[in-house]
């Protein structure tokens, strides 16, 4: 059949047989549409909407569109990058996404795709909201906290018998994927891996094997490319004889940052040249006695000693950055937030298997800081400049934004320092 | 055999969830095993479709439930007055149930009677003008075991303003069947070719030509085609469908006999919102005289004979339905989510069969065109939308109710009409649609200006701005299906930045904030919902910033939303109760 259609993306003229889908004619023509519940020609689902493009001058989805003669469409325009970037960010914002404690890292297409758009920090506040993990079905997880309702597993999963396995239920916010435990039961074993596989994100885990690939040789691990992170313009300033001051302190995070701080090795010796650090763990200068350039924050806020130091660091310098997970999201110790504070106490201090019978002591004493209800994020309490995702970040990464922010320098991250995880 | 058997088992499923919602007040988990078998689906894919309507409980909803609009006009005529009565009168709070299981008292969005409020469904039977005694009166009478449909109110079709006689096109009598002898006057392509030379639009808001969606959908070629009409007008403020329900459902039913004639359709349904379901025994009762008439059914004479007939689909509580796709999914049984747009109705709809889906207005205009022949339609209004509009009034005027006005009347010159002196903000088209200030009051309602789907609500000078709009961002994020994250969660984030403005916690990043995640939703949402649910926000800054700027706080470096004594207040009152002892 000969069947050619010419039309236009990016402005490139391109020709393809028409009635084939966008997302694959641009790939074929080096032009990436990121995509992620789109994985078959057949019946796109248009559900993740990062795919949108201007078709003609007006937004649609690419894995909808299929090409016919005269088609004008933009991709790359830096309106459509950012709102891509937007929705991976709205989607790191809805969900619970840890990427330190997850099954899928490293083969998640959500996380490649925040890699590939070098995305730091998301700009909506996180919605923690309590989802349930469902371990019922013998074989399953289903982790509602990473779940992005693609709708993948909905369409494509059924029993010989044609019955749905996976079901959305509520509507609105509170839409959830579930399992059907009596039609799950019924599927094979290459089936249930299936819908782990087709999973773009680590929502649906088959137990026993979500861990077989070794961390570190995954399809993103291998895949990937650089980042150039975006900088606001402007350095810090200071007179020529003085050196920068750079002040650093964890809160509630496990000090790992800061390990990876002391990581550069003897290049600490040449930083040391520029920087002269003020109240820092690494000094044991509990106060400030200068005002800084650079305020390195590593942990989020759990406590109010938390949130005092932090408004603390934020009047006294006048670059913030957050550096690790737990800063930039509230990471590990976060994950408290789904469970009511006090059940948290009480498994801490009273039901614990390794708290005394009819212990009945909850840590309360005027010296000792008071625990918030929730842990924050840093830039729930405070504006935060800068960003340093990982756990912990790479020591390079670290070092590399500091030294150009303080310098004013331009610099890349290769994909090896970039991790969430 | 009745008419709901042509269509394919599952569009039965809201049908039977209804009769068990009616029966025994809400579904239970053995219900649902034995619908699941009996429907040849899982279970959870059941709960799927059951957790998306809002009318259906899992949970005992009394025998007598209570839904009272939730919309601002509600707020703004007395609701919360209307609240207290009926909590002090059943004895028990909003969203709970009786002990007794007599009485439960929900919320629930726009009911459809803002000229009419506060109002209230019983077992969806309309009470309107609500007093604190009239709920007394009916809470009483419900115990000395009256029915609710015994002792409802009939809403009252408000009409307030008509055109001369020659230019009014919907609110004037009418003589059932009179248009019907057109059938056989005209072939259905030359009913279709009328059509589009009327220059008749979806008034539903959506505005597409109807006459171009007809020959669409005769062009496809297909074994069955659907005449669906969408009678689930559910933006808040509007109830111009009600009143043609109510006045003229013989020109509706007609509408549908000439689309079903153009198109080549045998089937047709009126989905029909459950908060309108008082008005479903009247429809029925009108379908049936039309069949018994041999106007509805097997061989309805007209130029070249065929078969149609109706029967009326009830909905169970989603605004999204009225999304014409969404409204399909439903009517098939499923969760009312919206498609995406690469292929249209017209061409795989219901059943994957072509489907035409018309508003109830539309359909209502198309007999009376053919009567006054397009020419003297032609000859009201402007060019861009000829002939006249139905406008639901509501909110702080004079005269609540309908409006039929000529296209192209001037927006002061119709404030004048409804008796509203000191008219500040109008909310035009409902919600998703534009709200408009002093400045728009010299515009023109027209499709070249000012285009409206049905709903005005008019706001004077004591209106809260933040508070009208905090209202409609409840009713989005309420009401989004939640199949794409801009719309399930941008809608979410939005009402938190108006929390913050209302607060006083805002700073002027939080406006850019909105300006700038508005314009994400709208453009990479899947469906009008999310594509419109922020304009009313973001009129709202540009058209009155003052009212924002005056909530602004000053720009820091920290977050004002922040509040470490509400953050620690948790922690203290734990430690408190546990030091404390009773003895």
């Amino acid at each position: 059949m000969n069947n050619k259609v010419k039309l236009k993306i990016d402005g490139k003229s391109i020709q393809a047989e028409g009635g084939t889908n966008l997302v694959d004619v641009a790939k074929e023509n080096n032009i990436f549409i990121p995509t992620l519940c789109y994985f078959k020609e057949l019946n796109p689902l248009g559900t993740c909407r990062i795919c949108t493009v201007k078709l003609n001058g007006k937004h649609t989805t690419g894995c909808t569109v299929k090409v016919s003669e005269g088609m004008n469409i933009e991709v790359n325009t830096p309106e459509l990058l950012d709102n891509r970037k937007a929705i991976i960010e709205m989607l790191y914002a809805e969900g619970n996404h840890f990427c330190p404690t997850c099954e899928k890292s490293g083969n998640c297409d959500m996380q490649n795709h925040a890699y590939d758009m070098g995305l730091t920090v998301t700009r909506y506040p996180h919605v923690f909201s309590d989802k349930i993990v469902d371990f019922t079905p013998k074989r399953m997880i289903m982790e509602s906290n990473r779940c992005i309702l693609c709708k993948r597993c909905v369409e494509e999963i059924k029993t010989r018998d044609g019955k749905d396995v996976f079901s959305f239920v509520q509507r609105g916010i509170k839409t959830r994927v579930h399992i059907d435990y009596e039609q799950e039961a019924k599927l094979s074993e290459a089936e249930a891996l299936y819908a782990m596989k087709i999973c773009p994100v680590g929502a649906i885990l088959i137990k026993g094997v979500a861990h077989e690939q070794p961390f570190g040789e995954r399809k993103y691990d291998i895949l990937g490319k650089d980042v150039i992170p975006s900088f606001k313009s402007g350095k810090a300033k200071k007179e020529d004889h003085e050196k920068f001051i750079v002040a650093t302190t964890s809160l509630a995070g496990c000090f790992g940052c800061h390990m990876s701080l002391l990581d550069i090795d003897t290049g600490l010796l040449d930083m040391l040249e520029i920087v002269e650090f003020n109240k820092s763990p690494l000094t044991d200068i509990k106060n400030f006695t200068k005002r800084c350039h650079v305020g390195l924050i590593e942990g989020g806020c759990a406590n109010e000693e938390n949130v005092h130091v932090l408004r603390e660091f934020r009047k006294k310098c006048d670059i913030l950055i957050g550096f690790g997970e737990c800063a930039i999201m509230g990471g590990i110790p976060a994950m408290r937030n789904f469970i009511p504070l006090k059940e948290c106490l009480e498994e801490s201090y009273m039901n614990g298997m390794t708290s005394e019978i009819g212990a009945d002591i909850i840590p309360a004493h005027e010296d000792l800081p008071k625990l918030l209800n929730n842990v924050y994020p840093c830039n729930e309490v405070v504006k935060i400049d800068y960003y340093i995702p990982g756990c912990p970040p790479n020591a390079e990464h670290i070092w590399k934004v500091v030294k150009s922010i303080l310098l004013g320098e331009e610099f890349s991250i290769t994909h090896d320092e970039f991790k969430y995880d | 055999m009745a008419i709901q058997d042509n269509f394919p088992l599952r569009s039965s499923l809201m049908s039977v969830l209804w009769d068990i919602q009616r029966k025994r007040r809400f579904i239970s988990r053995d219900d649902m095993t034995k619908i699941a078998r009996e429907f040849n689906i899982s279970r959870m894919e059941l709960e799927g479709v059951i957790s998306f309507y809002h009318f259906y409980h899992r949970a005992d909803c009394g025998k007598y439930t209570i839904y009272i609009n939730d919309c601002v006009i509600s707020q703004y005529s007395g609701r919360n007055v209307i609240v207290a009565a009926f909590e002090e009168a059943i004895g028990v709070k909003m969203g709970h149930v009786t002990a007794d299981k007599m009485f439960g008292l929900f919320k629930s969005p726009c009911i459809g009677l803002s000229d009419q409020e506060p109002a209230c469904l019983i077992n969806f039977q309309p009470f309107t003008n609500l007093t604190p005694f009239k709920i007394k009166e009916i809470i009483s009478q419900i115990r000395n075991g009256k029915r609710a449909y015994e002792i409802c109110d009939t809403p009252k079709s408000v009409i307030q303003y008509t055109p001369v006689i020659d230019k009014t096109v919907f609110c004037k009598p009418y003589t059932p069947y009179s248009s019907l002898s057109f059938l056989k006057k005209y072939n259905p392509e030359e009913i279709i070719e009328e059509i589009k030379k009327s220059n008749l639009a979806g008034r539903g808001g959506a505005f597409f030509p109807t006459g171009l969606k007809w020959q669409f959908c005769r062009q496809n070629k297909a074994d069955q085609k659907y005449i669906i009409c969408n009678a689930d007008e559910g933006e808040p403020g509007t109830f111009k469908d009600r009143v043609l329900l109510e006045e003229h459902p013989e020109l509706l039913i007609e509408g549908m006999i000439f689309a079903a004639y153009s198109v080549g359709a045998s089937l047709g349904a009126i989905y029909l919102r459950a908060e309108y379901r008082y008005l479903k025994e009247k429809l029925e009762k009108v379908l049936f005289k039309y069949r018994k008439e041999g106007k509805l059914g097997k061989e309805i004479s007209a130029k070249i004979p065929f078969d149609f007939d109706i029967y009326v689909h009830l909905g169970a509580g989603a605004y999204i339905c009225g999304e014409e796709t969404a409204l399909i999914h439903s009517m098939e049984g499923k969760r009312g989510e919206p498609s995406t747009k690469e292929v249209f109705p017209v061409e795989k709809g219901f059943d994957g069969k072509p489907t035409v889906v018309n508003n109830v207005e539309t359909l209502c205009a198309v007999p009376r065109i053919l009567e006054m022949g397009v020419d003297s339609w032609l000859a009201i209004g402007t060019e861009k939308t000829p002939g006249t509009k139905l406008l639901s009034v509501s909110g702080d005027c004079e005269k609540k109710g309908i409006y039929e006005i000529e296209w192209g009347m001037n927006m002061r010159e119709f404030i004048k009409l409804t008796g509203a002196k000191d008219a500040k903000m109008i909310q035009f088209s409902g919600p998703s649609g534009e709200l408009l200030s002093e400045k728009d009051f010299d515009r023109n309602i027209s499709g070249e200006d000012l285009s409206c789907g049905g709903s005005v609500m008019i706001y004077n000078d004591t209106r809260d701005l933040l508070h009208i709009l905090k209202n409609y961002s409840n009713f989005f994020v309420e009401e989004s299906c939640g199949i794409c994250v801009p719309c399930r969660t941008g809608n979410f984030l939005l009402n938190k930045k108006i929390n913050k403005l209302i607060l006083g916690h805002a700073e002027e990043k939080d406006l850019a904030d909105i300006i700038e995640w508005s314009k994400i939703i709208k453009t990479t949402s899947r469906c009008g919902l999310g594509q419109s649910s922020s304009n009313s926000l973001n009129d709202a800054m540009k058209k009155f910033p003052e009212i924002f700027e005056k909530r602004l706080s000053e720009n820091t470096d920290f977050n004002k939303a922040f509040n470490l004594e509400k953050a620690i207040e948790e922690y203290d009152n734990i430690i408190n109760d546990l030091s404390t002892t009773y003895e």
